[in-house]
């Protein structure tokens, strides 16, 4: 058990947003002042793992539970090797850490990261806010006695549309992974012998989706968003994979590039998040900017083969648009509360992508089948 | 899957009486399940014994039988309805348990039953201990490692096993098979214990078999509420976590939602876990709810049960979350699917998602042990507690402080009446009773550390450190004393952690309201929000609104504020809060009435209450919903946000009527009868001089401010008397004292509940020095209850009702009947006219309830007492007459009359009875004895053309097992003390005439054959064996009357009562009583039993 110290010692700080708005609360985390675009996430577990997602490379999250940091950082949760995010804003910092895992608080880690936090402010008001007016520009400060410069700040920092933040996060070397899933005490679970070896595109990849690809007996080469299509071939891999990731699709267009040749291969191909809105591109779809994105571990979505419903972990601030499919890909799965596209499948290639997370983390567990189907196809590719 | 076509009619089961373990949570998911089904289209017959649920108000299903629910009677609904379908799993327990007995009979296949929801197999496999077990083997997951002992040996090799398995030898929890209730649950902490309690436990037992189970005590308990539809789609709503660990049973543990202390990676490894169960279970559709436990050391987790039905823990759920778990359970078992139903709160995404929570929920228990001298308060495996509150907050803490200050037990946060020295409370905290959160406060604050906490009492540190935040939060407060007032930083940040109005007050030194002034003065106000069910991502339609402090500005408020509130007229409802013995399910129907007229009229009604498990916190009931503690401070801000045209005070028992002067003082409205008025009923003095003024009658009375004056009196009056406090609920510390030697205790009782009592209620007066009051006793009187209607012009009797007990014993304990059974229609008359003056009188404007005496010797006819409010009664007069009082009388307070509504007085031509049932069984080693003291949580009722036969299934819905002749020899023990020694006669030759033997001690015995009644006598207690209870515990008697006086004695017989519950036996304590039971007998086992829907009763059918 570790502390994390009383809350009450903390420095006043404001959240200013770009419509004006400004928040008074209480600063955590690094003391910098930082910007983004702010997005609000509905899961009720799993704050770590947000924090560590490079997806939100360039976002202030906030997190709609009210007490936060309650079971403090362990080394297992990490999505990747930092945190990425610009900011976090929380309802309650929690003045302890209680979890028989935990190494260490949510506060230090950010502030290791560099990444500011604000606690104590109405994050339900500003969670309406943004679903009432769309995504905005903020910024987390600790120089409270200028608001005004703090909002004019937001205002000027860079839109995440256009933006390519692939690069930024991905890696600068190709690298093998070999972990398998967080065991709980107890299970017997082992994860089976390698019968595949897939090459993934980090864009920005979480360590959960390489975790469930090793459980799934793949043997995996993580390689940086910019390698070409021809390099990923000529390693001759069993399948490819194109990962989540941050920032505004359309603005990878080398990747979009690459994964036009690769998904006319024949090599199976599976896309997640923006690996999807890649596949969609490169397919000939169009991508759009959702008016505040989806975030949370509790969206509906319906595989609509078996008609069944999934509840899904979402990370997202832009969609494919599904009349921009026509001809081109077949929708395979829906979001339920929206209607938007969930994922897709082409009509002959061995190719398909869903926008969600199967990988959860955090989240349900309920959609790991499609590595399932992936591991499928590759068994199939094989066969022939 | 759209719904199914080939079921027309649906049979629901409902859950009975109120018990401790099995509350009005039923009556929601119920009448939600009721609501559901006739919205499809279908046929729906309802059997509930419950007269006071709302669910069975007939015009809620198609047919409504309020019959005993036994298999018998059963059987007979389904032979007569034809049901095609049965859904078991919406009235707790009781429905499961009676539909896998109806199936196991045949019933359900012989009459084409089918059933929904739940399939045989899946409740068997999760009701069995064995199959569970086997089950969750099969898909991997734990559970408590156990085996079954039928002697001290076995049970030792089991222990040893667990030893060599767990590595950890004691406790143990021994679990004797197949007792009633499920009680006698024990945990052996050593050897010794081992053995002593093994063997008790052996005996306990009807088949000497006892569970001995690994102990996982101090390991961290979660549940999940889990969803599943026909297309195997499933879902978590809600995960809770238990501020009490293992070892303390969930109804009785402080709990928390969401889940407070889990990673996602430990929370998706237990969500995993619970859809597994409730798939390798076989829940086709419907919800269940799964218990967990998390050793806090390495995370290692077992399952420990899962209810496949609905449940009090899906009732909170459903509460905490907004999403209505019993209403979709219904949808989904007639073949609907999760994707095909609507949120009720978006109105635009699908039920099938997972609800996220931007609050937190928390729960807590409410005991009763002061009604229970001699339980024993320490909280185990076994339910004790009564009722519960729920309160909603931005963070843990604003909610754990509304949820205490909701509880109405004369606390406003961490503030123990007397706190003793450090070790005594660190003894006090190891074993967890009803007091033990403020006892941990008050040990944090006397400087207990964290660790040391944790070590004594296993509650998470996350939850410990939060609670020693509050505490030194509130020694700060006391410290700062009045400067509070001017010091807006403080103010507001110990308004964010939930600290009352009211504490603050006691540590600044002033009123409360200069603490709401100051409040108001600095902008410190709360903001309401909406419970919607995903954390403001989609648009809130349905108000279902909580408040909270959350800072800033007043414009920074005003924008999050989420009243939205209209500018239609509007009247606030204030509902009970947590159900008490006393004060129970019966407020909660009043108000939802009180709502559903208000409505009818066109009014925007807005409900507060705080008890998580009513109709009343439906938020389909209400136009809007505020789930909000029902305190002063609470309430005005409520109504400064909305603004309404009045408030009703009248329908939610004590609670809101304890509100009326302050909320008056504050400048509300109250609607109804005048506040005077409740007062001139209420004040002992200004009752006396209306009794005076009308020409009535009324016991002889004295007001006490100390033992001498209580000595003087009752030396004026004769003994015996009644001692009691003022201004009390359900009779509490009210005591009949037969002489002077034992007036000192009772009168000590009656000063002390009479100070607490000042000081619980919202707008107690905190007066330290309450008065008692002293009354002389009628003795061997009849006691009467008038229900009254008026609206200030006419007055119209509802019903008048005879008690089956005497005088002296509380009129919810009471047994009544209506019409009356044995009383003159000149006594009836001369009630009626009594009660209508007194309408007049007190201009009641709504509804008012009167208890008469009749003594038997023909001194007259004697006022007890006047309450110009809603009664325990309402509900029963309400659904045997089909007058609907409750909802007359709301609209009588928005100004209708009588004459325009067209109301007149029903006076049926068939015969109903209300019986009350204990919890005694909960509580060994307390006396069974009834008194002027309330002690029942529950109420049945039997309805049919005679009082007998009414009386009877009464007596057979309250779980009575009434003895019919069968051709065996059967036995009735009868022992009356010497007053009673006549009366007995006819019952004794009534039960001769029946076949009876009949078993009697000596004095009764001797008067018996003097008067011509065959008997064998048999020995008392202290007379040596084989006595009395030896013939019991025999199985030799099949029923028994004993009636007693004074104190001796009645310590005298008190093994005879408590043996005859234990083994489930009829026992009467008083001779009109038992006359009716012969009466019953001999009537149902002339005849074969009927059953009858409400609907053909109140159509002359």
């Amino acid at each position: 058990m570790s502390d994390a110290g009383p809350t009450n010692g903390l420095p006043p700080a404001l959240l200013a947003l770009e419509d004006g708005s400004v928040y008074h609360g209480l600063g955590y985390g690094a003391a910098a002042d930082m910007a983004g675009e702010i997005v609000f996430n509905t899961a009720i577990t799993g704050y770590q793992e947000v924090l560590t997602d490079p997806s939100y490379r360039g976002q202030i999250v906030l997190m709609t539970a009210p007490e936060i940091g309650n079971v403090g950082v362990n080394p297992q949760d990490f999505e990747s090797s930092r945190a990425w995010c610009a900011g976090f804003v929380v309802r309650n910092l929690s003045p302890r850490v209680s979890n028989w895992r935990s190494e260490g608080t949510l506060h230090s880690l950010m502030v290791q990261h560099g990444v500011a936090g604000i606690t104590g402010i109405d994050t339900r008001a500003i969670t309406r806010r943004l679903r009432i007016g769309g995504v905005q520009r903020a910024v987390i400060s600790r120089n409270v006695a200028d608001a005004a410069a703090a909002v004019s700040r937001a205002r000027n920092h860079p839109s995440l549309e256009g933006r390519d933040l692939a690069q930024e996060v991905s890696t600068p070397l190709s690298y093998e992974w070999t972990e398998g899933l967080w065991k709980a005490p107890g299970s017997k679970a082992v994860d089976p012998p390698v019968r595949h070896h897939v090459v993934a595109y980090d864009y920005g990849i979480k360590r959960g989706i390489l975790r469930h690809l090793r459980h799934n007996g793949c043997r995996v080469t993580v390689v940086p968003a910019k390698t070409s299509a021809n390099a990923v071939l000529a390693i001759k891999p069993d399948g490819i994979f194109l990962s989540n990731g941050p920032g505004d699709p359309a603005a990878v267009s080398y990747a979009v590039e690459a994964v036009r040749q690769l998904a006319r291969s024949g090599t199976p191909l599976f896309g997640i998040c923006l690996g999807h809105q890649i596949l969609g591109l490169a397919l000939g779809g169009k991508t759009y900017k959702l008016k505040f994105g989806h975030h949370g571990a509790n969206h509906p979505v319906m595989d609509l083969a078996t008609r069944k419903v999934e509840i899904t972990s979402q990370n997202h601030g832009f969609a494919v648009d599904v009349a921009s499919l026509q001809g081109k890909a077949v929708l395979s799965h829906v979001n339920l509360n929206d209607q938007t596209v969930e994922g897709m499948r082409h009509e002959s290639l061995p190719v398909f992508s869903v926008q969600y997370h199967p990988e959860a983390s955090p989240g349900p567990n309920d959609a790991t089948y499609l590595f399932g189907r992936f591991i499928k196809l590759m068994d199939e590719q094989q066969r022939r | 899957m759209p719904r199914r076509n080939d079921i027309k009619t649906v049979l629901l089961i409902g859950s009975g009486p109120i018990v401790i373990g099995q509350a009005c949570e039923f009556d929601y998911s119920g009448t939600q399940g009721v609501k559901a089904l006739k919205e499809e289209g279908f046929r729906v017959v309802l059997v509930n014994s419950n007269p006071a649920t709302i669910m069975t108000d007939p015009e809620i299903a198609d047919r409504t039988y309020v019959e005993p629910l036994t298999v018998e009677i059963l059987t007979k609904v389904i032979e007569r309805e034809r049901p095609d379908a049965l859904l078991p799993t919406l009235g707790g327990q009781t429905a499961l348990n009676l539909t896998v007995e109806l199936a196991k009979a045949g019933v359900l296949e012989k009459f084409g039953v089918k059933l929904i929801g739940a399939q045989l197999g899946a409740i068997e496999k999760a009701e069995d201990r064995e199959l569970f077990k086997q089950a969750m083997a099969n898909i991997g997951l734990c559970v408590p490692l156990s085996g079954y002992a039928r002697s001290l040996d076995e049970a030792k090799k089991i222990q040893i096993q667990l030893q060599a398995d767990t590595g950890v030898g004691f406790p143990v929890i021994l679990r004797p098979s197949f007792t009633l209730g499920g009680s006698g649950a024990a945990i052996a902490w050593n050897a010794a214990e081992f053995d002593a309690k093994m063997l008790w436990g052996l005996q306990q037992s009807p088949r000497g078999e006892v569970l001995v189970e690994q102990s996982v005590l101090g390991w961290k308990e979660y549940e999940l509420e889990v969803m599943r539809d026909g297309k195997d789609n499933a879902v978590i709503v809600c995960s809770i976590e238990n501020f009490d660990p293992m070892g303390i049973h969930t109804g009785d543990s402080i709990t928390i939602a969401p889940a407070m202390t889990l990673t996602d990676k430990e929370y998706q490894v237990m969500r995993d876990a619970a859809l597994a169960v409730i798939r390798e279970i076989g829940v086709e559709t419907g919800g269940s709810n799964i218990q967990f436990a998390v050793n806090p050391k390495n995370g290692d987790m077992i399952v420990i049960e899962m209810n496949p039905r609905v449940s009090r823990s899906s009732a909170l759920a459903s509460k905490a979350t907004g999403f209505p778990i019993a209403k979709i359970a219904t949808k989904l078992a007639i073949g609907y699917t999760l994707d095909e139903i609507t949120n009720d709160i978006t109105k635009e995404t699908p039920a099938c998602f997972e609800p996220t929570i931007d609050y937190v929920v928390t729960k807590v228990p409410r005991f009763a042990f002061e009604k229970f001298p001699g339980a024993d308060p320490t909280l185990g495996p076994q339910m004790k507690s009564v009722g519960e509150v729920m309160a909603i907050g931005r963070t843990f803490q604003e909610s754990f402080g509304k949820a205490l200050r909701s509880l109405e037990i004369g606390r406003w946060g961490f503030d123990l009446d007397k706190v003793p020295p450090l070790d005594e409370l660190k003894r006090a905290i190891a074993v967890a009773g009803p007091d033990r959160l403020w006892q941990l406060a008050e040990a944090l604050r006397a400087g207990l550390s964290l660790d040391e906490a944790f070590t004594l009492t296993a509650i998470d540190p996350w939850f410990l450190t939060h609670l020693k935040t509050m505490v030194d939060e509130d020694d700060a407060a006391r410290i700062q004393g009045k400067a509070l007032l001017d010091d807006p930083v403080s103010l507001e940040r110990r308004k964010r952690m939930g600290m009352s109005d009211r504490r603050l007050m006691k540590h600044a030194g002033v009123t409360e309201d200069d603490v709401r002034q100051a409040r108001i003065r600095h902008g410190i106000r709360p903001v309401f929000k909406r419970v919607d069910t995903c954390a403001a991502e989609f648009d809130a339609k349905t108000p279902y609104l909580y408040s909270t402090y959350e800072g800033g500005s007043a414009a920074d408020r005003a924008a999050e504020d989420e009243v939205r509130p209209t500018n239609k007229r509007k009247i606030v409802i204030l509902g009970g809060g947590p159900n008490r013995i006393g004060q129970g399910i019966e407020f909660d129907y009043c108000c939802v009435h009180a709502v559903q007229a208000l409505r009818e009229e066109g009014f925007e009604t807005l409900m507060i209450n705080c008890n998580p498990e009513t109709v009343s916190t439906d938020y389909d009931t209400s136009d809007r919903l505020y789930f909000e503690p029902l305190t002063r401070e609470d309430v005005l801000e409520i109504i400064d946000a909305e603004k309404p045209e009045g408030v009703i005070v009248q329908f939610g028992g004590q609670t809101p009527l304890r509100l009326a002067v302050p909320l008056q003082k504050a400048g509300v409205k109250l609607l109804g009868t005048s506040a005077d008025a409740i007062d001139r009923a209420e004040d002992r003095q200004r009752f006396g001089d209306l009794v005076k003024k009308l020409n009535l009658r009324a016991p002889a009375w004295g007001t006490a401010h100390g033992l001498g004056e209580a000595r003087e009196i009752a030396e004026r009056i004769g003994y015996p008397v009644m001692v009691r406090p003022s201004y009390v609920l359900g009779g509490r510390a009210m005591e009949i004292v037969h002489d002077a030697s034992g007036l000192e205790h009772f009168v000590m009782k009656a000063f002390e509940a009479s100070r607490r009592e000042s000081l619980a209620g919202g707008g107690g007066s905190g007066d330290e020095s309450a008065p008692i009051l002293i009354d002389q006793f009628l003795r061997d009187a009849i006691e009467i209850d008038v229900d009254v209607v008026a609206d200030g012009q006419d007055a119209i009797i509802g019903g008048v009702m005879e008690h089956i007990e005497e005088a002296g014993i509380h009129s919810g304990d009471s047994a009544c009947a209506l019409p009356p059974f044995s009383l003159s229609p000149e006594i009836i008359e001369a009630v009626k006219t009594q009660a209508r003056a007194l309408a007049r009188e007190l201009d009641v404007r709504g509804l008012m309830n009167i208890q008469f005496a009749v003594p038997r010797d023909g001194r007259g006819i004697f006022i007890l007492e006047v309450n110009p409010r809603a009664s325990r009664t309402v509900p029963f007069v309400s659904k045997v007459t089909g007058v609907p009082l409750a909802k007359i009388a709301a609209k009588i307070a928005v100004g209708k009359t009588l004459k325009e509504m067209g109301v007149r007085e029903v006076v049926p031509n068939y015969v109903a009875v209300k019986e009350a049932v204990f919890p005694f069984v909960k509580f060994p080693g307390v006396d069974t004895l009834l008194g002027p003291e309330m002690r029942s949580t529950g109420e049945v009722m039997g309805i049919d053309r005679t009082f007998e036969a009414a009386f009877g299934k009464s007596q057979i819905a309250a779980g009575t097992r009434l003895p019919m002749p069968d051709g065996t020899l059967q036995s009735a023990f009868v022992s009356v003390q010497d007053g009673d020694k006549e009366a007995a006669v006819g019952v004794a030759k009534g039960l001769r005439k029946l076949g009876f033997r009949i078993l009697a001690t000596a004095g009764t015995s001797e008067y018996l054959r003097r008067a011509g009644v065959e008997t064998e006598v048999v020995n008392k207690v202290r007379e040596g064996r084989p006595h009395c209870v030896d013939r019991l515990l025999d199985g030799q008697i099949q029923l028994v009357i004993n009636t007693t006086c004074g104190a001796d004695a009645i310590q005298d017989s008190f093994s005879i009562r408590r043996t005859a519950l234990m083994r489930g036996l009829p026992y009467y304590t008083t001779v009109s009583a038992a006359r009716a039971a012969v009466g019953a007998i001999a009537k149902l086992s002339a005849g074969a039993m009927t059953v009858c829907s409400l609907q053909e009763f109140q159509s002359g059918k």
